[in-house]
């Protein structure tokens, strides 16, 4: 018998510990509360049918257990319950399934006003890429990357020329305005990740991928890498500031432009001999410590 | 409705105590064994000697989790090293290997009405190479670099790159290996499997006959089968990228300020080639196990199953469709975000046969005669904490809830409660059932309700409240959450309480273990048939069965696995091997 309180008690603490509990998601702060809302659709329809079949058991414990004498009933198919059931599953997959992809068209289609951003990931650091006056991002390339060229700008794209370069600092955004996030990688899989704007998507090392939103309150917010990265993936932490118009211009205008950048030393990068994995290692220890104390 | 096999027109079975080939040495007796039971107990013991390594890894986990910057050898490294270790071995060397291996070994010709596997030396041989990949795998923890700390997923390029523990030493390179022995290992043992249970059955043992359980292992093994060859194909190639320099999954990169060699590789294929095995896998995991719970929650409700037509078929749909799901694993990996349609369709799909299975499992109870042995409490557990995981599967299967879920530790209570949890559960039920058999003895009862109750309940309190971590937002594979905005001080508490909460359930394992080991010899008598079982494996002349399984003559089946409580029967259970008719048969033809 204490098994039939216990699956109540778990049904009851369970419940209690949704809605009572301090844990919860942090207050949104894009335009994705229809995720949200998804989320809140999916939690009342698996919350009823979890208590329901929990609920159920702890009844046929209570009700059928085995006491002296009594025997079981003999019933191998029940061929109008079991459709019933499934029809009635099918309908509860249909409601959460629905809205669900719904959503995901809007999040799979940018508008076209959007502005682009691009986030360049590397071990373990965040850079940030904003197209200049001409409005386009020049083209990229992993194997253009040097110490002069951290983001691998293709310096013979007049496109990039005035590119905004924010290298391993924090990328501001101006509030209401959508933004496309283009997502790059120079090593290894990192994930473009802030818990108040919902979205996230991988970056891979050769390819460009995207999301986008809209911020829709200004203030600071923590960037979190949610792809493993090798061992400095949770020190790999960046800052998103959602400016007001005026002050996003202010930041803008501080900010220097590839050509700048790139301008007193024009020359390709020093050889580097290939480490052995000695050397290597060193260089990854180096790398933790200027990770760590940021 | 039909009964094919009238008691008295069946001759005896014709291969009256063949030759077989029966040890002639203790050598091969108990350690070369062809005997498929002495398999599976070999198989068992040391899935369960190198899970224990893997408990031992989370417990590391969890004290660097739930009290961080306290242990200081907790480095980093060595947590990513724990938490890819403790992954990778407990699905691969522990789950797959004890649910086939060791369950398979066992319960097949043991429920088929068979004397062993088909092939026997191939099944002696599919341990051995098995044995040799966990020592290979273990290797991997005195090499020079420690073994990998990629994750289990191995996701290239970190995997092979100097930013990850082991990537340019030797840890990954164990690793594949490890894993390419273990799938050259399986598919001996797998192949066994499948043709002994289409071409092994007893006389009478038609198909749909066949116990559950034995639907579960063969479907599960023929999904392995299926899928354990894409892993293989991309552990060959990233060995290569490894060893030799090819670029099959990397692309150009630079490694700390430096232009590697690679180019033109992608690192994606290597994730579809992975989950084209790991979703199967998930059911190559649960398929058994759902087999098994059917005739724990069947035997000990003294009831036949219900619709078990229904149980086959959803048994077998799920399996087909786990291999149109596995996308759902990489919503936000970059790939085509159109896929999202379909891969977000094809899984909440899946949700249908899964649910039948669960409401039949609770029909099974509704109106039974509910024994409340350790096995049917574990089987009711099991359902509890897989409903509870396959609900918020279906958070994670609905692409747009996956994007601010995925990589949280959301995922990582999703896929403990329905996949470690709910399975261990299974396991420990099928363990307290079949022990009897293997053994001769019952295992103690007190410390079996003991185990339970913490491990249930402990288990519960870890992985309920984890998910409200991951939906706060705080990323998994993190060595240290202090720095993470989102995680307030008392979601640090919480995660000190889950830690303590895995300290206790890991010490009740050992219990557990004691058990086991103290039952052997000091376990009250079992008899042949202790839960009045129907099925084969309990009617064997000798208990434990000897080498052959049934003596003389094999057994005659007359009637499906699920005749309790039958109108009109003396007793609450009829042996699948016992002819006569009693009352209206209403066996599903």
């Amino acid at each position: 018998m204490p098994i039939v309180v216990v699956l109540v008690l778990i049904v009851l603490g369970s419940v209690l510990f949704h809605f009572l509990s301090p844990w919860w998601w942090t207050p949104i702060a894009s335009n994705w509360d229809y995720i949200d809302n998804t989320i809140i659709i999916t939690f009342w329809i698996t919350g009823v049918v979890f208590a329901a079949v929990v609920l159920f058991m702890a009844y046929c414990v209570f009700r059928f257990r085995h006491r002296e004498g009594s025997r079981a009933a003999y019933e191998p198919e029940n061929k109008r319950l079991e459709w019933w059931l499934t029809i009635v599953t099918g309908v509860g997959v249909t409601a959460m399934l629905v809205p669900g992809l719904f959503v995901w068209s809007q999040f799979v289609n940018v508008p076209s006003d959007a502005t682009v951003v691009e986030v360049v990931g590397q071990q373990w650091q965040w850079s940030f890429r904003l197209p200049g006056k001409d409005g386009k991002l020049g083209t990229s390339d992993t194997r253009d990357v040097t110490a002069e060229n951290p983001l691998g700008v293709i310096a013979k794209d007049p496109n990039g020329q005035d590119d905004v370069v924010v290298e391993a600092a924090d990328l501001h955004l101006p509030v209401g305005k959508p933004v496309k996030m283009l997502l790059r990688s120079i090593d290894v899989l990192h994930d473009f990740y802030v818990p108040e704007f919902r979205a996230k998507m991988d970056m891979i090392p050769g390819s460009v991928t995207y999301f986008w939103f809209t911020p829709t309150k200004t203030g600071t917010f923590q960037v979190l890498c949610a792809e493993l990265c090798g061992q400095g993936h949770p020190m790999m932490h960046g800052i998103v500031m959602v400016d007001t118009q005026e002050d996003y211009v202010a930041w803008l205008d501080q900010q220097q432009t590839f050509a700048q950048l790139s301008a007193p030393q024009q020359t390709g990068s020093a050889e580097q001999a290939p480490g052995n994995a000695t050397v290597s290692a060193l260089k990854v220890a180096a790398k933790l410590e200027t990770v760590g104390s940021r | 409705m039909v009964d094919i096999t009238p008691a008295d027109a069946v001759p005896p079975a014709e291969v009256a105590e063949m030759e077989l080939y029966h040890p002639h040495s203790w050598w091969t007796k108990y350690v070369f064994s062809q005997d498929a039971k002495v398999i599976a107990i070999q198989y068992s013991a040391t899935a369960t000697a190198i899970g224990l390594v893997a408990l031992v890894l989370s417990w590391l986990m969890r004290l660097q989790l739930g009290f961080p910057g306290t242990f200081d050898f907790i480095t980093p490294e060595a947590y990513y090293q724990f938490i890819t270790m403790h992954g990778m071995i407990m699905v691969i060397y522990l789950l797959t290997a004890l649910f086939l291996g060791g369950f398979g070994n066992y319960l097949i010709p043991l429920m088929v009405g068979a004397r062993d596997m088909v092939f026997p030396y191939v099944n002696m041989l599919s341990y051995w190479i098995y044995l040799l990949a966990v020592l290979v795998l273990v290797s991997s923890f005195f090499a020079p670099g420690g073994p990998t700390g990629a994750g289990w997923t191995l996701y290239p390029p970190q995997a092979i790159m100097t930013g990850t523990p082991g990537g340019q030493e030797w840890g990954i390179i164990l690793m594949l290996v490890s894993l390419i022995l273990f799938i050259i290992g399986f598919t001996m043992g797998g192949l066994n499997y499948v043709v002994t249970v289409l071409q092994g059955r007893t006389r009478g043992m038609t198909l749909m006959r066949l116990p559950l359980t034995v639907w579960g292992i063969f479907t599960a093994t023929v999904m392995a089968l299926l899928a354990f060859p894409a892993l293989f194909v991309a552990c060959v190639m990233m060995l290569l990228d490894r060893a030799l320099g090819t670029s099959f999954f990397m692309p150009a990169v630079v490694e700390m300020g430096e232009q590697l060699q690679h180019n033109g590789g992608s690192p994606i294929l290597f994730q579809h080639l992975f989950w084209f095995f790991g979703h199967p896998e998930v059911y190559i995991v649960a398929l058994p196990a759902f087999g098994i719970v059917s005739d724990l929650i069947s035997t000990h409700a003294r009831k036949n199953i219900f619709g078990y037509r229904m149980m086959v078929w959803a048994i077998v749909g799920i399996g087909a469709l786990s291999f149109v799901v596995w996308a759902h694993h990489m919503y936000v990996s970059g790939m085509h975000p159109y896929f999202g349609f379909f891969f977000a369709t094809t899984t909440l799909i899946i949700a249908i046969p899964t649910a039948i299975k669960v409401y039949n499992w609770v029909l099974t109870l509704w109106r039974g005669d509910i024994h409340l042995t350790i096995p049917m409490l574990f089987a009711m557990a099991f359902i509890v904490t897989f409903v509870n995981g396959g609900l918020t599967g279906l958070f994670l299967g609905n692409v747009v809830v996956d994007v601010p879920l995925s990589d949280t530790m959301f995922v990582v209570a999703h896929f403990h409660m329905v996949m470690g949890v709910a399975p261990i559960l299974v396991i420990f039920g099928a363990i307290y059932h079949w022990y009897p058999k293997v053994t001769g003895r019952m295992l103690n009862e007190t410390l079996g309700r003991f185990h339970f109750w913490v491990t249930f309940v402990g288990a519960y309190l870890i992985f309920f409240p984890m998910h409200y971590i991951g939906l706060m937002g705080v990323p998994r594979r993190y060595a240290e959450m202090t720095d993470v905005t989102v995680m307030t001080e008392s979601a640090h508490h919480l995660n000190s309480f889950i830690s303590i909460m895995a300290f206790i359930v890991g010490f009740a394992q050992i219990v557990f273990l004691f058990n086991l080991i103290w039952s052997i010899r000091h376990g009250r008598e079992a008899g042949g048939n202790p839960w009045r079982a129907t099925t084969l494996e309990w009617q064997t002349p000798q208990t434990p069965p000897a080498h052959g399984n049934f003596g003389k003559e094999l057994p005659i089946v007359y009637r499906w696995a699920y005749d309790y409580s039958v109108p009109g029967a003396k007793e609450d259970f009829i042996p699948q091997n016992m002819p006569g008719t009693f009352g209206p048969s209403r066996e599903p033809a």
